[in-house]
Order: structure tokens, then sequence, then C-alpha cells
């Protein structure tokens, strides 16, 4: 049992994300995180899709996938070569004084920006991957974090592969 | 101009439709104002999950897809348990229900119910049509899924201003359906194939395992022929029962809960299991980890991922059937002889026949032989779910592809006497007869209505026990004869077919069996036997929930 990152490419069209969603949670297979977006191609979307399960699951998941009319392509691209990315944002109590300069320290160690300052609060925005999103909200939870909004992954693969419909 | 109605029913006359079953309301006044004057026969049910059942019953007699209609909400509503029941079988339906107008969608307006999303994990695919411009594309989409690949429902929402809005509009003469998402896969892979045959000729004990995939694919000439031709004994689930001729030598019967002894034992020792159009459902298999524990596995499957959802496989083909078995019979070059085995199952035969006590009582086993020995194997059997379903499906033999008809997968008590219906007119040729139980019957019994109205020929032989007859048979077997609310009361069958102007007999003696069977078959319209059998009759040979299905209750010779 481990993370499986898939990448879906639909069809886009409405019902289509409640499509997806609907099968996992009718096959009782759990999804991590989910991120939907337009991509290269004008009519299509892709999602991407972290689940956790045991190969067999996740053959059974990636072949029920494939049913959906609208789904054009799956692809489990765990094993490949890739880049991932997450976006956060973090609202952290900040009061004026000195741990406000310390947020920011931890803020440009990670590479995060500072996207809003308030009276008594700051939001930080910082992209990577999960590790160190987690790590980061670890750090600033002494400060106390307010609220967290985290997107779902998105990974895309190195090098020239890609992963698209075979037209 | 063409109102999007009228684009409708051109639409479905060009995809060769000829009966519709259906059940009026609002929104669907402009569809059914443009029935009025078309060549579209339309059949008036009388509860719209009858039309889901009937335009089932259609497709699975005829191969060809079954359409039925109700208005918003309500009307909707109650064609699920049909669209799901045509899911789990795999059955071409395409179901169309009104819908309130776009302008209202979303707004709990009056009998708005979201269809779509309600049946999303119970089609194979659905449409919420937005735009008339979209339709007649829709159409042809929809019938296109629905019939090809695994076959599957296909609904089409139709909000009302969709069907009044007029457009200019031509039916594509041959408009390609060309989805990039849904490409099925018909031939299987030779090298699979090839693999699958040097298996056979390894094997000292092959079975073939066979189910409603051969009959969907009309795959059951060719499964013959190689059956024969390599003489491997074939067994056959539920859904495939009429892939090959009862009385074929080489046919073990039904496999899994309640099958024959023969066959299960047959797959409990097999060493290569040759799985067609099956898909190692859990009344097949019983305990999963014995079954076939001794066979490698083929599996055949148009649909990918039947293959290894349940079992592992050792030969996944992904392919139609038909095309697989046709490339098999061709490929194989060599002949192996099995004798051994096929004698082993032949003494198991002679030891463990399929039989019931003759003592005069009149039992629901007898009544069925003596139907099955009446139409010699011919004509349309449909089933309704119980004791009632397995007794025909041990006891009639079946000689024909798409003549045994039954909710397998889903076991939709009521499913029968519609579904008969739509079967006579796919095919109107047969005698159709609907084995009924008492308690299944009453589920639609209101379709008596529809067919006195119309007066469908269907025959309907309620096995009267006064019980929900297979729930109490649990509760004999595994509660202690606690008849928890399983005992009906009796019922004047006969009375209430008659109120619809329907003749019928009632059946209290063995020797009155045949002449009333004959008397309804000879009869032209409907007719209703109401058979009052031993009511404590169980289904056996039995594999109880969860034994390995060489566990078998029942069935012994003694
Ligand atoms: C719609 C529906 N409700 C409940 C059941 C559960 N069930 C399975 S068999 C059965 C009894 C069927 O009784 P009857 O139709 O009289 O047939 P018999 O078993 O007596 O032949 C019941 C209640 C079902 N299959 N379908």
């Amino acid at each position: 049992m481990k993370p499986h990152t898939l990448s879906v490419l639909v069809e886009n069209k409405p019902g289509v994300l409640s499509r997806v969603t609907g099968l996992f949670s009718r096959r009782g297979f759990n999804i991590e995180s989910l991120a939907v977006g337009t991509c290269e191609e004008p009519e299509m979307s892709r999602i991407t899709i972290v689940c956790i399960g045991d190969d067999a699951q996740i053959e059974q998941v990636m072949k029920q996938l494939n049913k959906l009319i609208d789904v054009i392509k799956v692809s489990d691209i765990t094993e490949n070569d890739r880049v991932e990315r997450e976006l956060a944002l973090i609202k952290v109590t900040a009061e004026p004084g000195s741990s406000r300069a310390e947020i920011m320290q931890i803020a440009s160690i990670f590479r995060a920006q500072i996207i809003d300052v308030g009276s008594r609060t700051v939001v930080l925005s910082v992209t990577g991957d999960t590790e160190k999103i987690d790590a980061l909200e670890k750090l600033l939870r002494q400060y106390g974090v307010k609220e967290l909004v985290r997107t779902g992954k998105i990974a895309i693969l190195r090098g020239t592969k890609t992963v698209k419909s075979a037209k | 101009m063409k109102t999007g109605a009228k684009i409708l029913i051109e639409g479905l006359q060009r995809e060769g439709v000829e009966t519709i079953f259906g059940y009026p309301g609002g929104v669907v006044l402009p569809i059914y104002d443009e029935l009025y004057n078309s060549s579209l026969r339309h059949i008036l049910v009388r509860h719209e999950q009858a039309a889901a059942h009937a335009a089932d019953g259609f497709a699975r007699a005829s191969g060809r897809v079954g359409v039925c209609l109700a208005t918003s909400g309500p009307g909707a509503c109650n064609l699920v348990t049909g669209i799901a029941t045509a899911y789990m079988d795999s059955v071409s339906i395409v179901a169309l229900t009104g819908q309130v107008p776009t302008s209202l969608l979303g707004n709990d307006a009056f009998q708005e119910s979201d269809i779509t999303g309600i049946t999303l994990p119970i089609t194979k695919h659905n449409y919420l049509v937005k735009r008339t411009e979209e339709l007649g594309h829709v159409i042809r989409e929809a019938f296109y899924i629905s019939r090809t690949g695994r076959p599957g429902p296909v609904l089409i929402d139709l909000p009302k201003d969709v069907s009044t809005k007029e457009i200019e509009y031509e039916y594509p003469e041959s408009e390609q359906v060309n989805l990039r998402g849904y490409q099925p896969t018909y031939r299987g892979h030779t090298r699979q194939i090839d693999k699958a045959i040097e298996m056979m000729m390894e094997a000292e004990r092959p079975l073939l395992y066979v189910g409603g995939g051969v009959i969907s694919s009309n795959a059951s000439a060719e499964l013959v022929s190689l059956a024969e031709m390599m003489g491997i004994p074939v067994t056959t689930t539920l859904m495939g029962i009429g892939a090959i001729p009862c009385d074929h030598p080489l046919n073990l019967g039904m496999l899994g809960m309640h099958g024959t002894r023969y066959a299960n034992y047959a797959v409990t020792e097999s060493d290569l299991l040759i799985a067609i159009g099956v898909r190692f459902d859990d009344r097949v298999t019983g305990k999963l980890d014995t079954f076939a524990s001794q066979a490698r596995i083929i599996h055949v499957d148009i649909d990918p991922a039947e293959i290894g959802k349940n079992k592992r496989v050792d030969v996944p083909i992904v392919g139609d059937s038909k095309a697989v078995l046709q490339e098999m019979r061709e490929r194989i070059q060599k002949r192996k002889e099995y004798e051994r085995w096929l004698s082993r199952i032949r003494t198991w035969k002679e030891k463990f026949p399929m039989k019931y006590p003759r003592d005069g009582v009149l039992r629901p086993q007898f009544v069925i032989e003596q139907l099955s020995e009446l139409l010699a194997g011919e004509g349309i059997i449909v089933s309704e779910v119980g004791q009632n379903q397995m007794w025909t499906a041990q006891y009639y033999c079946f000689r024909h592809p798409r003549t045994w008809i039954t909710s397998g997968g889903l076991g939709t008590m009521g499913y029968g006497f519609p579904a008969a219906m739509g079967a006579h007119f796919a095919r109107p040729d047969q005698v159709v007869f609907d084995i009924a139980g008492d308690g299944s019957f009453q589920m639609n019994i209101q379709e008596l209505g529809t067919v006195s109205h119309y007066q469908i020929p269907v025959k309907v032989a309620i096995l009267n026990n006064r019980f929900l007859g297979m729930v109490r048979q649990w509760q004999e077997l595994f509660y202690d004869r606690r008849y928890s609310y399983t005992e009906l009361p009796a019922v004047d069958f006969v009375k209430i077919a008659n109120a619809y102007g329907i003749d019928g007999m009632r059946v209290e003696d063995t020797n009155d069996v045949r002449p009333a069977l004959q008397a309804a078959i000879e009869t032209d319209g409907p007719f209703i036997l109401d058979f009052r059998v031993e009511r404590e009759e169980n289904v056996f040979p039995m594999v109880p929930a969860g034994a390995a299905i060489n566990e078998m209750i029942g069935g012994l010779n003694e």
C-alpha cells in the first residue's frame, strides 16, 4: 500500500469530475488528493489524483476509470521520473515584533512568499512537494496557524515524455 | 424546422427502433404529442419500472437496443430499478426521461430530480441534453455506446424546452461515432490466444466456464464448436444458460450456489479453467480462495476491468467472446484427448443427477419439467427472482441462446412479467412464459393491465407457495425455521386476472399440470396459471454462503 499518482486526461464536459470522484467513493477507493484544471488541449482537462492502494487495487481503479466514456487516458506515473508541486496558502498569527521577523525568516528559507500582511496576521504562499509544505506548516504551528488552504498535487513527467491521448 | 421532440422520434426510428415502452407526464407532453401520429409503436405500461424491464426483456430476447420513456421526477425515479437491473446484467437499453426546462434546472422545480446524478453509478453513460442542437448527435452516441463493447444502459435526460424548441435539422445519414475515450477491443491478442491454446494442450482437466458475455456477443455456435472440437466440458453461469444446449453431452449445467454437483466438482478439480464472458461473481465462486484452486485460469472478456477483478488470472484476453472463440478455433492445430477427465465427470453425472421426489405431490420442479417437455425447449422463458428462478435454471431444458431471460446480477423481483412483455415484442413468433413466485408476481402485478390492453400473449406460471420462498428457505436452513415475515396470505390470482379480462386457471393436482399448460399455450392472448405447489420445497443442491462450492447441501443420491 503506497500512494500512487495518476494522471487522468478527460473530456472537458459537465459532470466529468463527479463521474470520476463518484467512481472512487462507490468502489471504495480513497482519494488522497485531487487537482483538476484545463490543459494544453482545448477540449480536455487533466486531473491529477493521488490515491493509496495495493497494486491490484490501483490496477482496478485505472481500469474502472478507463471505462468512463469521458476519460481519455489514465496513466500511473508513480514510477516515472517526474516533478510534483502543491500550493499552500497559510495564514499565521504574527503580532508585530519578534515573531513576525521570525516568520519572515522561515518564509524566506522555504522560498515562501508573504502575500498579505495584516495587523495581526500574515499570509504565506508556498509551492513544493508534500514534504516541504508539511515541514513548513509544522514550523509555523508554534506561532499559530489560523487557516491553511492546500491544493491537490499536480505532477508532470520530466524530459520529453508526456501523458497524452493516443490519437 | 423541427422540434426536439420530432428530432427524437426520427432519431429513434433511424436507430431501428419500432417499439418503445413508456408512461407520460407533464414534461414529456411534447414527445407524446409527436408520438400521436408517429409510426413508432408505444406501449403504455402501468408503472415506469415495467417500461425499463420491458425494454430490457426486448433487448435480451432480440440482441437489439430496448427503449423506455418516462416523465421527470417520479417517472424517472421509477425507472431506476430497471436501469440498475440492466446495468448489472450488461443489457443494452436507452432510457429517455423528461426533465424540467433548462431555466428551472437546479431549482427544486415541480417534479425535478437529478436523474443523471441518480443514475451515474448504474448507467454505462448518461446525458443531460441542454441544447436541441445536440440532441441528434446524443441519440446516435447513446445507441452506439449502449450496444457496443460491453453493452449497458444509457440514459438521456431531456428538458422540456429542448423538446419544444424548433431548429433546422437533418439526422445525419451515417455519422461515424468517434469517441476518443471509448474504443472497445474486439479482437483478442493473438499471442495471448496462442498461450491459451498451449495451456489447453498441457491440461488434463480443462473446463469451459461461460456466462452472459457469450450470449450477448452471440457466440454460442463458436463456443459449442470449440468445446466439441476439443472435447472440453462446459459449465454455464445463470446468465450463460442457453449458450450450449442443455442436453449436450459436454454440458454440465449451471455452477455456483445452486449449480449441479458435477459442475461444482468439475470446477474444484479442474486444472485449467477457461472463463469466457463471466465475472467470477460471488454467487458463482462461493469462497474465493477455494474456487478452482487447482486450476490455471484463462479469462476472456470484453471488459478489461473484469479480468483479474476477483481472481488472479494466468492468461488474460481482452476481446469479444465471439471473435476470440473463432480465432482460438482457427489457431488450434492439434487435438488432445481428455478421456479420463470426461469419464470422471460422467461418473459424477450418474452419481449425482438433478432430481426431486416424484411422489404425486405438486412440486414446482415438476411444473417446470412439464413445460420444458411441452415446449421441447423452444419458446422464451423469463423468470422472476427466488426459488422459481433457480428451479427454472435447473429443470428447464434450454436449447438456444436468448431464450432464457432472468435478472441475474441485481436479482430484481418483479422483473419477469414486464420483461416477458418486452420479449414478446422482440420475438412475436415465440411462446413467452414468465415463471413466477407469488411474491415476485405481486411486485409488478399491475402489468396485467398492459397485457390485457394490448392482448400481449404472455403466459404466467405462478409457482404459488404462499411464501417468499427463497428467503423462507434460508430461514429454514440457517435461522432455525423462524419464518419472520416471509409468509404471504393466499391470493386468488385467477380472479385478479379475470378482473383485467384475462383468462386463468388454478392447478392443485399434478395430473392437471400438463393440460393446464397446454391450455395456456393454446390461448391466443395472455394467460395466468396459479400452481398451488408444495409450500416448503427447497432449492438443492445449495452452497451455503461463504462455503467452498464443492461443499453443497442436498442433491445427494440417497
Ligand atoms: C425487489 C426485491 N426485494 C427483495 C428481494 C429479496 N428476495 C429474494 S428472493 C425473495 C423471495 C421471492 O419470493 P417469491 O417471488 O414468492 O418466489 P419464490 O422464492 O417463492 O419462488 C426475496 C424477498 C429481491 N430479490 N428483490
